[in-house]
């Protein structure tokens, strides 16, 4: 399964990328799953996701939670808690 | 709602007037507009600008699903909403947003629902420039905003977008299941 992550704010900063493109082996299902892969790529991954209950993910544009499953997927951002307005 | 909403990310300035003006002439049934500009400020000039990142294609999106809430839920008669992105000196503006209906009370209501929605889920993280010529931190959201945002009813996330009904029920007794509080009963018997 082969698809687009995007990172902004302080987690594209700790990972030292804008985006990537990624080839998931089949038992990563959930953005819970994703993070607990990348965090087994480097120590740059384990510093965006330290706190994981810090970061927020969005799949395919849309906000999820942890659970929420990636198949068939595109896209999924990480991002640290929203500050707009 | 029978216009469609103006919902524009942009890096330039907007003209508050302008933007009016155009609600205005939604029809002769526009009875209230509440207008809400956002700022940047200095911060007793401690900050000279803020930086903000967005994520392009997401925020129109979600700001796009956020207005569709709030036409949902009050009888709008015209809505925009305009989030500028880049770096925003103190003073300048940061965001617009402009509810007309019949009758104030459903302007105000949504205007107040779109900032607080905008602040938390539409996907924009700002960053301060001290006057000094150092570059900050990225900003962490404020305890009140997560207070504003829940005080309304709403699902921002995919899941409860798809099926709502297999959210907990709010003011379902805790600790006690139907078939606890029957054997609870039995065992009193």
């Amino acid at each position: 399964m082969s698809m687009k992550l995007v990172y902004f704010a302080w987690v594209r900063e700790r990972i030292g990328k804008t985006d990537e493109e990624v080839s998931l082996p089949s038992d990563v299902a959930t953005v819970a799953d994703l993070v607990t892969w990348l965090k087994g790529r480097g120590e740059e991954y384990e510093y965006a996701f330290e706190n994981e209950g810090i970061v927020r993910a969005a799949v395919d544009h849309v906000h999820v939670r942890p659970n929420a499953s990636i198949h068939g997927a595109r896209e999924i951002a990480f991002f640290p808690p929203i500050t707009g307005g | 709602m029978k216009a469609a909403p103006t919902i524009r990310i942009q890096s330039e300035d907007f003209n508050v007037e302008r933007e009016t003006a155009a609600i205005r002439g939604q029809g002769a049934d526009v009875g209230a507009i509440v207008t809400f500009t956002g700022l940047c400020r200095s911060e007793d000039d401690r900050l000279a600008a803020l930086e903000i990142e967005h994520y392009p294609g997401m925020a129109e999106a979600e700001v796009t699903r956020i207005v569709g809430q709030a036409t949902q839920r009050w009888p709008l008669l015209g809505v925009t909403a305009i989030h500028r992105n880049g770096k925003i000196q103190a003073g300048e503006n940061i965001v617009l947003v402009i509810v007309a209906s019949s009758h104030r009370q459903a302007a105000f209501a949504a205007a107040g629902f779109l900032m607080d929605w905008l602040k938390s889920f539409a996907p924009f993280w700002k960053r301060e420039h001290h006057a000094d010529g150092t570059v900050g931190e990225w900003v962490e959201p404020k305890a009140s905003d997560e207070v504003a945002v829940r005080s309304w009813d709403g699902a921002p996330y995919a899941q409860e977008h798809q099926s709502p009904s297999r959210r907990p029920l709010r003011g379902a007794p805790e600790g006690l299941t139907s078939h606890q509080s029957r054997i609870k009963l039995e065992g009193t018997s």
